[in-house]
């Protein structure tokens, strides 16, 4: 376990390596004149210049390159280019905030697609056919559509939520509720749409097995056949269909962020991206990548768990 | 729908793995769909509006005009003006351009790319399939979104540069479903034989590996192109888009910022999205439901509809039904005094209704005694309803199933009556039940000791360490090596022989009074066959505890059984002590079956085809 564990570790950093090393590259490369770009077209050659060298974009791609490399080992990402605050502090006071939406998106599609994979696999008949509508208006309807309608009616109608912003859990519970129930439900929506109906197919899939009809011969209550053997080899499946998704849902929240107007990593990836501070764009490169790999190693964990096959590879 | 769902929405590769035969019958059976028609139809609707949008508007979709700023509906604009006064109707039809033109592109870079390295790496495989598949990982950890909005800012708000990055994004989604099909049928004999015959590889790939991955390959491009879509409104919505030029999301993106002003604004371009990533969806699922049906066409539906139609076959076609009293029972020695019945069952009818409202009856007006303490062999071909006979006893017949006439008493309590909790409580303590094949009835998912004490503890009632003692104890009686190896393994660790000893153990932990074995070493080795049987005769003879035999094997009776009753189509024809039957075999189908022992080859064949 300890070994298995060990080497997708490694591989994931050795997948983070590259992918940080090709986005620095092509980013630096694509780059032009920073300096010219950062003091803007009143600036004079000279300032620029200066500017440049502060930056220490006079050496080559290369020796640049591992000098980001070895101060990015010891947490050190530099600071951006046009408000000089450190990525490090930049990225990770909204991380928290882009976390909360994304994690709570997956326990909540979690939850949610299990009691009615559940619910559609059982009873069948119109339950089951009326799921299976929702599937396919929840995978075909994009998130933001949902966001802009639900803040609509919730928000602007009802006055329940808050239609934009963010209140931090620490600060206020409630206001935390009112600002993250809309965003979550928004990005919840396709995810759930797709694993329910990963969940009705294995529920269905697992009830067909033989071991079920054993397990009921020796007397097992129903509920434990069900909750117990059912849904955790029924789990393994629904949980790869979930780890999938979650690449998707990072790139998700980007687009619910910018609608709901809530400072998380979506909102530096807007900014960064269109201002071409590159340093923040590599930090939130790194941020997300060690998040994807992180999230994959717990889902194959997970997956272990579930599945006692999975073990020994 | 975000590119979430390219994952999600990738078939599993088994999927394509044995469509071959059916391919050609596809499109047809598509035809036949109405969802899937309709889909179509709407796809193909929105594709010539977009196409004929000159025909279906006089107005330039860019023209602003000041003088008539969000007009409502009618007068000159069938949907009106947006914010800059450009007329909706116009800006709908040449944004279905520019959005489906762009989707397009995206998914023609990802096919283009991924069916091209997909096939080489399946059909070459060596350095270029390991590189392939680092390089799809790769893309598959990449957030699109960011990189689309990086790319963006270096590239400039080009649609077509945006879509065709998004395009090599996507190119997994086809990389897999390719790589995994090919490979799948890289080594098959009719490959091999168009290599020998000197086809060259490249005739090959078109000829016999693009057409069977031709249909998935559609589905997964329908998918694509909606994620695409998704992506690409997404972008203009929030303003990251060319603004130069009429697409969906620019609709949204005006119509959002007007949203107090005029609501209607944000529906129309919305109603586009939606009925289009609806109507690609449903087109997808009912191609992947054809697909799947033709992948397997449902296994366990067929193999029970296989049983019931053999049973029916067998109730209809063959001889002139005999009546119930026409049963050949044989005298019982009248030497000793027969031992009380433990099992009484009496004109039992097993049925499966069907959708057309008839009721395919796979067991009809069987009775059957079991005595305390003997081995009751019930013995018939595959599909003669034994097997339903027995699951009847248990009330654990397939869905659909149900007892239709009849009763079926245990120790006076008939149980074809007793309600669904009270028949839990004789299941595994007063009637267990011993299965067929020993690797598919262990949840693979929990060890062998937990699945040994769970019955237990809720049965008996005992402890955990109790409970565990027990099972232990059980694991040595039914001749495992290692009971505390055995219990702490996992189901797929076993081999089948051990297998079956757990599961013989399972079904002797709650004391029952009647085992029910459904073939319980038919899936097993010759050898090992010789093995269980031995256990279950010393099992029953240190218990004294009743069984009843399912088998197909007269050889398996002489072993073991007491008493046999002969069933065939549905029915019982003939039943009686096994000595006296093996004696004097009176009905014509009990002969046939000795012939069968007798004569090993004939059995075989019908058998092993029935029970593949």
């Amino acid at each position: 376990m300890l070994t298995f564990t060990v080497r997708r570790l490694l591989y994931g950093v050795l997948l983070l390596f590259v992918i940080v090393t090709i986005a620095y590259l092509l980013l630096y490369a694509a780059a032009g004149d920073v300096g010219r770009t950062i003091l803007g077209p009143t600036a004079t050659q000279a300032t620029v210049t200066l500017k440049d060298q502060q930056l220490g974009l006079n050496s080559p791609l290369i020796t640049r390159y591992f000098s980001w490399l070895g101060h990015a080992l010891t947490g050190n990402f530099g600071s951006s280019w046009f408000t000089n605050q450190p990525v490090t502090t930049a990225i990770l006071t909204r991380l928290q905030v882009t976390l909360t939406l994304v994690f709570g998106a997956v326990i909540v599609s979690a939850a949610l697609s299990a009691v009615l994979g559940v619910w559609a696999a059982l009873r069948g008949g119109w339950v089951d056919r009326i799921i299976q509508v929702f599937s396919v208006l929840g995978f075909a309807v994009p998130g933001f559509l949902i966001a802009v309608f639900l803040v609509r009616i919730f928000a602007l109608e009802l006055h329940w939520f808050k239609p934009t912003g963010y209140v931090p859990i620490t600060y206020y519970f409630g206001g935390w509720v009112r600002t993250v129930t809309l965003p979550i439900i928004a990005l919840s929506i396709g995810l759930v749409a797709g694993v329910a109906q990963q969940v009705r197919s294995s529920v269905i899939d697992a009830l067909r097995q033989d071991w079920v009809r054993t397990l009921r011969s020796r007397g097992v209550s129903e509920r434990s056949v069900l909750f117990k053997h059912v849904l955790r080899n029924a789990g393994g499946p629904a949980l790869s269909v979930l780890a999938l998704s979650f690449v998707g849902l990072l790139g998700g929240a980007v687009i619910i962020e910018e609608v709901f107007g809530i400072p998380g990593l979506g909102q530096v990836a807007v900014l960064a991206t269109s201002e071409g501070d590159v340093p923040l764009v590599m930090g939130l490169v790194v941020a997300i990548g060690v998040i994807v790999i992180l999230v994959n190693l717990v889902i194959d964990l997970l997956q272990g768990f579930l599945n006692p096959k999975a073990r020994i590879s | 729908m975000t590119e979430a769902a390219v994952s999600t929405g990738v078939l599993a590769p088994d999927v394509t793995s044995d469509m071959r035969a059916a391919r050609s019958h596809l499109a047809r059976r598509f035809l036949k769909n109405p969802l899937g028609i309709a889909a179509l139809s709407v796809l193909v609707l929105i594709v010539l509006a977009a196409i004929c949008a000159p025909l279906l508007t006089s107005y330039n979709p860019n023209a602003v005009s000041v003088l008539s700023i969000l007009q409502g509906p009618g007068a000159g604009h069938l949907l009106g003006t947006d914010g800059a006064g450009r007329d909706v109707w116009s800006q709908l039809l040449y944004g279905a351009r520019y959005t489906l033109a762009g989707a397009l592109l995206a998914t023609v870079v990802a096919a283009v790319f991924g069916i091209a390295s997909g096939l080489v790496a399946g059909y070459y495989g060596r350095w270029f399939e390991s590189a392939a598949s680092w390089v799809t990982t790769l893309l598959m950890a990449l957030p699109g979104i960011v990189v689309l909005l990086a790319a963006r800012a270096v590239l400039g708000p080009s649609l077509w540069t945006v879509m065709i990055i998004f395009g090599v994004l996507l190119v997994p989604a086809f990389y897999r479903l390719v790589f995994a099909a090919v490979s799948g049928v890289r080594n098959e004999l009719f490959i091999d034989a168009a290599r020998v015959s000197g086809v060259s590889d490249l005739r090959i790939i078109a000829r016999h590996i693009l057409t069977v991955v031709r249909a998935p390959i559609i589905l997964q491009a329908s998918i694509v192109f909606g994620i695409a879509i998704a992506v690409q409104v997404g972008l203009d919505f929030l303003g990251f888009g060319d603004q130069s030029i009429p697409t969906w999301g620019n609709m949204l993106n005006d119509g959002f910022t007007n949203l107090y002003r005029d609501p209607q604004l944000v529906i129309w371009p919305g109603l586009a999205v939606v009925i289009t990533g609806v109507a690609l969806t449903l087109f997808a699922n009912a191609l992947r439901d054809e697909l799947e049906q033709s992948a397997h066409p449902s296994r366990r539906r067929r193999a029970a509809a296989a049983t019931a139609a053999a049973a029916t076959a067998a109730a209809t076609t063959g001889d002139p039904v005999r009546p119930e009293n026409d049963t050949i029972i044989h005298a019982e020695p009248s030497s000793s005094a027969p031992a009380p019945l433990l099992l009484h069952i009496e004109g039992l009818a097993v049925g499966y209704p069907q959708p057309d409202g008839s009721v395919t009856r796979v067991v009809d007006n069987v009775s059957l005694d079991v005595r305390r303490g003997e081995v009751h062999g019930l013995i018939g071909e595959s599909g003669s309803g034994k097997t339903q006979t027995a699951w009847s006893v248990l009330r654990l017949l397939p869905a659909g199933g149900e007892i239709l006439e009849g009763s079926i008493c245990l120790d006076g309590e008939d149980l074809s009556r007793v309600s669904s909790a009270e028949m839990r409580d004789i299941r595994g303590g007063r009637i267990a039940y011993i299965p067929q094949e020993p690797m598919s009835n262990l949840d693979p998912s929990f060890t062998i000791g937990s699945q040994l004490t769970e019955p237990m503890r809720t049965k008996l009632g005992v402890s955990k360490t109790e409970a565990k003692a027990r099972a232990l104890k059980l694991l040595g009686q039914v001749g495992i090596p290692n009971p505390e190896r055995t219990f702490a393994s996992y189901p797929h660790e076993l081999s089948g022989g051990m297998a079956q000893r757990v599961l013989i153990a399972g079904a002797v932990s709650c004391e029952p009074d009647l085992i029910i074995a459904d073939e319980p070493t038919t899936a097993l080795d010759v050898t090992i066959q010789a093995e269980i049987l031995d256990l279950l005769r010393e099992l029953q003879h240190e218990l004294g505890v009743t069984i009843l035999i399912v088998t197909h094997n007269f050889g398996v009776v002489a072993d073991l059984c007491d008493r046999v009753s002969v069933m065939q189509k549905g029915r019982i024809v003939e039943t009686g002590p096994a000595r006296a039957i093996f004696a004097d075999p009176q009905h014509p189908y009990t002969r046939s079956l000795f012939d069968a022992i007798l004569d090993e080859s004939q059995a075989r064949g019908p058998y092993a085809e029935s029970r593949a």
